[in-house]
């Protein structure tokens, strides 16, 4: 195993990204600059230029036809890759849904970031979370060894024949991309291995020509969506079972759904997605400390969305602390809506704290997590809202 | 399922089927046939949202007998520059067209943006757009390459405004200051030189723009019996100067034997009715101004013409 993982190495997490990428050997590539995306774009087309990623290098003038030109290399039948942030994500939103619709397997990373207005370029969900209605599949890296190491698994979902959809893999702008951490990717010939040359199912073929992308009426159009529908719920289980062969392959496990911490005696679950996890795992350890037992649901896979997995992770807590950083205005903390009614609708009894922080890259560190627990009565009165500054608010708010 | 369709010979067969749900007289569809035909079987099309799209893909029918992918409205030129992209990387990029298509609005207005972007990067791609002046799939809306004077439903003639108040986009001379190497301008009243457009488009590596003026009897209210002859109308009278463009040079236009007046081409379509109103006199003697520049800027009339 050993001779097939390259040595661990400090990198930014955008390069190791990169890297990550070029193993996988997409044929077409499209992406527009949006911080804090860009670097992961950059290195890649210094791979191109330097003819170590053979690679069609598409520099289009949008996200919005970033999308579409990844959309129509798919369809072509080359395994094609893009990366966005933010408004990139906003601008790309209606081609989403033609690529999953569409049935095309790509994979863009989204370099997690808030959204306009105030324009702010620092990390929250905002972006992933507007996406997840569109039939992507959604994943969330903890760290920048998962981000990597996700990107080869991303691939491998999506051309799965149960599976057939795009996949988003979601990394913490900043936090991530733009952090040094230790590293091992995957040597050539193990990628090689794990991946093998994209075979599509269906391409744009001059010797067997098929029209693509026609018009449904209200005779077929809904049948079309419970397709769509089955396919995500297939993946729940092809994701469960990438992640597996991925772990005996390099001895990396990051969970494949989700990802349980100290959760197995805890009387409090701390929940979250992305980076945030690792502060979680901090605090669940502070708390047990201080004598409350407290444990972690990474929520790893956000599309398809792990109903069960939860259920069966939470039944026996007694409150369930779900901190998002991604937020509907006008109603909730997004994932706390669907972890709460997951609970709900599968009779768990807990008592479920919809919290919200880190908007707009705030952090959110161990402490804010324990004092969420300790003392909810603040937030619970602030509409989850966590470590507000009152000095900013005005006097009805 | 539906049954997939592949013709054994496909010179026997037109490449788009007759069968689709256009209306009687529509001439996009027509353009879209000698387009097809002339690029043969060994092309892929890529066709933004509108009336094209709309009657030949019905669910489960389709009037294709190439491969064909549509997307949306302002994304088709991207769209084609991934297609393209793709077939360069399976090699396969000498042995295949890719032709992009579109209306008036999705080429001039919203996607206007992606067909830069795809011009100024030099994907060998054919841009065809099928002008009929107005976004007709959605109720005859004005578009960038609606006519000075054209009545639609959001430039409609009131006592204050009669008609549309803005000319067309010059696209083809837009194309040409992307430096596109081959940009075109034809109308389904000339199917042979149509053909022979689309043909020389093809055998010259880039990007290529033709622009092919569409009569739509529903919106233009002309009789369905007058498509072709109100495309020659519209050539005949300078209102649609058909010219060729290459690397930069006027290379050729069609002559006109006799010049017609403008009033000719407007009064069967009942898009103009205002104009031959004695409120809309001013309007009327604009057009035919427009007209007059028309074969004056490109020596419609001229003795030396390519």
């Amino acid at each position: 195993m050993a001779r097939t993982l390259e040595k661990t190495q400090v990198m930014e997490g955008s390069r190791a990204i990169a890297a990550s990428v070029q193993r996988c050997r997409p044929q077409v590539i499209a992406a527009y600059p949006i911080t804090p995306q860009t670097h992961i774009v950059e290195h890649l087309a210094q791979a191109v230029a330097n003819g170590e990623l053979k690679a069609e290098y598409v520099k289009v003038e949008s996200e919005h036809s970033a999308m579409s030109a990844v959309l129509g290399a798919e369809a072509t039948g080359v395994r094609a890759y893009t990366a966005s942030s933010s408004q990139g994500v906003l601008l790309m939103h209606e081609v989403l849904y033609n690529v999953a619709a569409l049935r095309l397997p790509l994979v863009m990373t989204v370099a997690n970031r808030a959204i306009s207005q105030p324009i702010n370029i620092w990390n929250d969900h905002q972006d992933a979370m507007s996406a997840r209605d569109t039939g992507f599949i959604q994943i969330f890296a903890e760290d920048n060894q998962e981000a990597c190491d996700l990107q080869y698994q991303a691939y491998k979902i999506a051309e799965h024949k149960d599976v057939l959809l795009p996949v988003m893999v979601c990394v913490d702008g900043y936090v991530l991309t733009h952090s040094y951490e230790p590293v091992s990717l995957l040597d050539q010939d193990l990628a090689d291995q794990f991946l093998p040359p994209y075979e599509p199912s269906w391409a744009l073929d001059v010797d067997r020509p098929v029209t693509y992308g026609v018009m449904l009426g209200p005779g077929e159009y809904l049948e079309h969506k419970y397709v769509l529908q089955q396919a995500q719920k297939r993946a729940l289980g092809v994701i469960e079972d990438v992640a597996r062969e991925f772990g005996t392959l390099t001895g990396r496990a990051h969970g494949g759904l989700v990802e349980e911490y100290r959760l197995d005696d805890a009387d409090v679950a701390l929940v979250g997605l992305g980076s945030l996890v690792s502060a979680l795992r901090e605090a669940a350890d502070q708390l047990r400390a201080q004598g409350i037992k407290a444990g972690v649901l990474k929520i790893r896979t956000f599309r398809p969305f792990p109903a069960e997995k939860i259920v069966a992770a939470l039944g026996g807590v007694k409150r369930v602390v779900v901190i998002d950083k991604g937020y509907s205005l006008g109603s909730g903390g997004i994932l706390g809506m669907e972890v709460t009614a997951a609970l709900a609708s599968a009779g768990v009894p807990a008592v479920v704290d919809r919290f919200v922080g880190g908007l707009g890259g705030r952090p959110i560190p161990a402490s804010t997590v324990v004092r969420a627990v300790v003392s909810p009565e603040l937030p619970r009165r602030q509409d989850g809202f966590l470590d507000l500054k009152p000095e900013y608010l005005g006097e009805g708010d | 399922m539906p049954k997939v369709i592949a013709p054994r010979d496909p010179k026997e067969w037109s490449l788009f089927t007759a069968g689709h749900t256009a209306c009687a007289g529509c001439g996009q569809s027509l353009g879209a046939r000698l387009v097809l035909n002339a690029a043969g079987p060994r092309t892929i099309l890529v066709n933004a949202t509108g009336c094209l799209e709309v009657f030949t893909t019905r669910y489960p029918s389709s009037a294709w007998r190439v491969p064909w992918l549509h997307s949306l409205f302002e994304n088709a030129s991207a769209v084609g520059s991934g297609v393209e992209a793709a077939l360069k990387a399976l090699g396969k990029a000498d042995d295949v067209h890719v032709i992009v298509q579109g209306g008036d609005g999705g080429t001039a207005d919203i996607g206007f943006g992606s067909l830069s972007g795809m011009f100024e990067r030099g994907h060998n791609i054919l841009y065809v757009c099928y002008d009929n002046e107005a976004y007709m799939n959605t109720g005859i809306q004005r578009s960038g390459l609606t006519p000075f004077g054209a009545s639609t439903t959001t430039s409609p003639v009131g006592s204050e405004v009669l008609g549309n108040t803005t000319g067309k986009k010059d696209l083809p001379a837009i194309a040409v200051a992307h430096g596109v190497p081959y940009v075109a301008t034809t109308t389904v009243a000339y199917p042979k030189d149509l053909e022979k457009k689309v043909k020389k488009a093809l055998s010259i590596k880039g990007p290529k723009y033709i622009q092919i003026l569409v009569p739509c009897p529903l919106g233009w209210g002309h009789d369905t019996s007058l498509t072709i002859r109100l495309a020659r109308l519209a050539v005949q009278s300078g209102i649609f100067p058909v010219i060729e463009v290459e690397n930069g040079k006027l290379t050729s236009v069609m002559r006109i034997a006799r010049k017609v007046p403008v009033d000719e081409y407007l009064k069967p379509q009942a898009r103009f009715r205002h104009l031959f109103t004695p409120a809309g006199r001013e309007e009327l003697e604009r057009v035919q101004a427009l007209a007059d520049a028309n074969i004056e800027r490109f020596g419609l009339l001229g003795s030396k013409a390519g």
